[in-house]
């Protein structure tokens, strides 16, 4: 057995903007940029970064869908650009938000479509169409034509599909985007026991929910405009900005901070968010002393703008991103894929 | 894990069980893709009728009628397939699979066929009922063959065309128009396609399956010997032809298209 379950040299993944209509057109945007990473097998690793990083496209790479422009993949040791027929058998994926199969079929005949689809004998493949199904919570509507149930019940359906085929590296993206607090809730504690019963699978998954690579993840590696930034285990990547305090701050107007409050002395990381629509800016710094604060406080209001709540909290990985990137998660989230070249 | 040819047969199965199903489950089809269908034959019927052609044209319309549900079936339920497919997120979820894509295309038309089989069937038997038609099979094995080998092109090209436009965008619905009523003209459903000409419909029977397995079938089913294109014999031997060509490039064509949409990021729907 390899001695990594997922590894990847230099993934780099460009594409060409073609659209005639688009300015940028025949410009090359970088989605990947020379990504590397080792994954253990059994480990649950996840990829943290906003929308637009990159994260899903080096799934579609690792999940033999899609080709990099350079750069290798191995999946338990086999190649995963070049040798499909042998690492297609071993992978599944999932993505949030996504439905599958067909509405004409039950939930459990879709499932037990995928189980064929991967080769599975059917002796062996019942048991565990007829698990998922409770899993998920469908034991009432198993019998349920797909295009009658919710988009949630689909979208745990789907959830169920990855899982059916019990792969040796499984790809979640972004899993519970869209869920409601209970459904992911459930959907995490799902990933966490499969793990536990399986602890030769290994999982890949993405978020942009800080919280939940928190929560799930051995490791975590964060994203951003197509590049690791760093990576490590929840822990001690949080330690890397423990000593620093942070503060989130409300301040009146939501015109741009001033530029030397980025830079001002005890500052080590700034990102303000106006909020036009309540005329109001959230600020989250990290600070190097507590005695920083007292003095930014001081600096704020004498420009004349009123400190509306002030909050320090335990670091989290969100500032972890925003050391390492200068930005807010949440904040680039919306924002264009990828860089430019 | 099944391999091989049980494993290539499983996923054939499969994937026609969607279809077999799906015409038991949602019976709307009957009105869709049966009775209006069977409107517009009998208007035909009505025409040939008021000009008091020979009973056998009322023959060749109810024929017509039936192949034009396999051609329709074909072209947007086979040839868009894979377009629907990408489109309803199950595309991706194939091509990562181990599975054989020939398998895929298989089960497609395994399930294409027995659903549009039934609408055919329905069509004969109101037709016989109303309008009373009776065909005169001089040669019912080479009607058999004929029919079968006209399945095998018409269900080629549609996985041929289903190979090729699956990484297409939106534009294919264009393609598809064209290969509506230009075809319903040069397949000569209605009406026996030598009355275009020889040479334009011997350019017509050469890439359109129907306009040779209509022209043999009226010939084996009718006795429409006098208005025939080519024997039956010629006309089957090209269909096979025609058939093999369709599948293997069906086939070949579907592995140059993942090739291309693995390298171009076509696989998927880019909101995936």
């Amino acid at each position: 057995m390899s001695e990594y379950s997922i590894e990847t040299i230099n993934i780099r993944r460009t594409f060409k903007i073609d659209r005639m209509a688009r300015k940028d057109a025949g410009r090359i945007l970088v989605a990947l940029d020379d990504v590397n990473l080792q994954v253990k097998p059994g480990e649950l690793f996840g990829l943290l970064g906003p929308n637009g990083a990159g994260k899903t496209t080096l799934i579609r790479i690792l999940s033999t869908l899609l080709s990099p422009t350079s750069g290798e993949a191995y999946l338990n040791g086999i190649d995963a650009i070049n040798d499909l027929k042998r690492v297609r058998p071993i992978i599944n994926t999932v993505s949030g938000g996504e439905t599958c199969g067909y509405g004409i079929l039950t939930a459990a005949e879709n499932l037990r479509l995928f189980t064929e689809l991967y080769g599975i004998p059917w002796k062996v493949a019942k048991p565990r169409v007829e698990k998922m199904i409770h899993v998920v919570g469908l034991d009432k509507f198993k019998g349920v034509k797909v295009n009658k149930l919710s988009t949630g019940m689909r979208q745990r359906v789907n959830f169920a599909r990855g899982f059916v085929t019990a792969p040796k590296v499984m790809f979640l993206d972004e899993p519970t985007v869209g869920m409601d607090v209970n459904a992911a809730r459930e959907i995490r504690d799902f990933i966490r026991n499969w793990q536990s019963e399986n602890p030769d699978c290994t999982i890949l998954l993405t978020t942009h929910y800080m919280a939940e690579a928190d929560e799930l993840c051995d490791r975590v590696a964060i994203v951003d405009k197509g590049t690791t930034q760093g990576c490590d285990t929840p822990a001690a990547l949080k330690k890397m900005v423990q000593k620093e305090t942070a503060l989130e701050l409300t301040i009146s107007g939501d015109e741009p901070v001033p530029e030397h409050w980025h830079s001002f002395t005890g500052i080590v990381k700034l990102v303000a968010t106006p909020n036009p629509s309540e005329k109001v800016t959230g600020i989250r710094a990290l600070l190097d002393s507590a005695d920083a604060s007292g003095r930014f406080i001081n600096e704020i209001t004498s420009t004349g703008r009123l400190l509306l709540d002030l909050r320090t909290s335990e670091p989290t990985l969100e500032d972890v991103f925003i050391k390492m990137t200068g930005r807010r998660l949440t904040e680039v989230s919306d924002s264009k894929p990828g860089s430019e070249e | 894990m099944i391999t091989g040819v049980r494993y290539f047969l499983k996923v054939a199965l499969a994937r026609a069980y969607v279809r077999i199903i799906g015409a038991q489950r949602e019976l709307s089809w009957i009105i869709g893709d049966t009775l209006l269908p069977f409107l517009s034959v009998a208007a035909y019927v009505y025409v040939y009728r008021a000009m008091n052609a020979p009973p056998e044209y009322t023959g060749f319309v109810i024929l017509g009628g039936i192949v034009v549900t396999f051609w329709m079936h074909m072209l947007w339920s086979m040839g868009m397939q894979f377009f629907w497919e990408k489109e309803m997120g199950n595309m991706a979820l194939y091509l990562m699979a181990p599975l054989s894509r020939p398998a895929l295309l298989l089960g497609m038309a395994i399930g294409g066929i027995f659903m549009t089989s039934t609408r055919a069937i329905m069509i004969y038997v109101a037709s016989r009922f109303l309008f009373g038609i009776q065909f005169n099979i001089t040669e019912p094995m080479m009607a058999l063959a004929v029919s079968l080998a006209t399945l095998l092109a018409l269900y080629g090209l549609g996985m041929m065309l289903s190979s090729l436009f699956f990484i297409a965008g939106r534009g294919i619905f264009y393609g598809m128009q064209v290969m509506m009523e230009p075809v319903f003209f040069l397949g000569g459903f209605y009406f026996p396609v030598k009355q275009l000409g020889m040479m334009v419909a011997t350019a017509a029977a050469a890439i359109i399956p129907v306009s040779l397995g209509l022209d043999a079938l009226r010939q084996t089913m009718f006795g429409a010997y006098d208005s025939a294109l080519f024997t039956p014999k010629t006309e089957l031997i090209a269909l096979l032809v025609m058939g093999v060509v369709f599948v293997y490039s069906s086939i070949v064509i579907l592995h140059k298209m993942e090739a291309v949409g693995r390298r171009e990021g076509k696989l998927f729907l880019k909101n995936q």
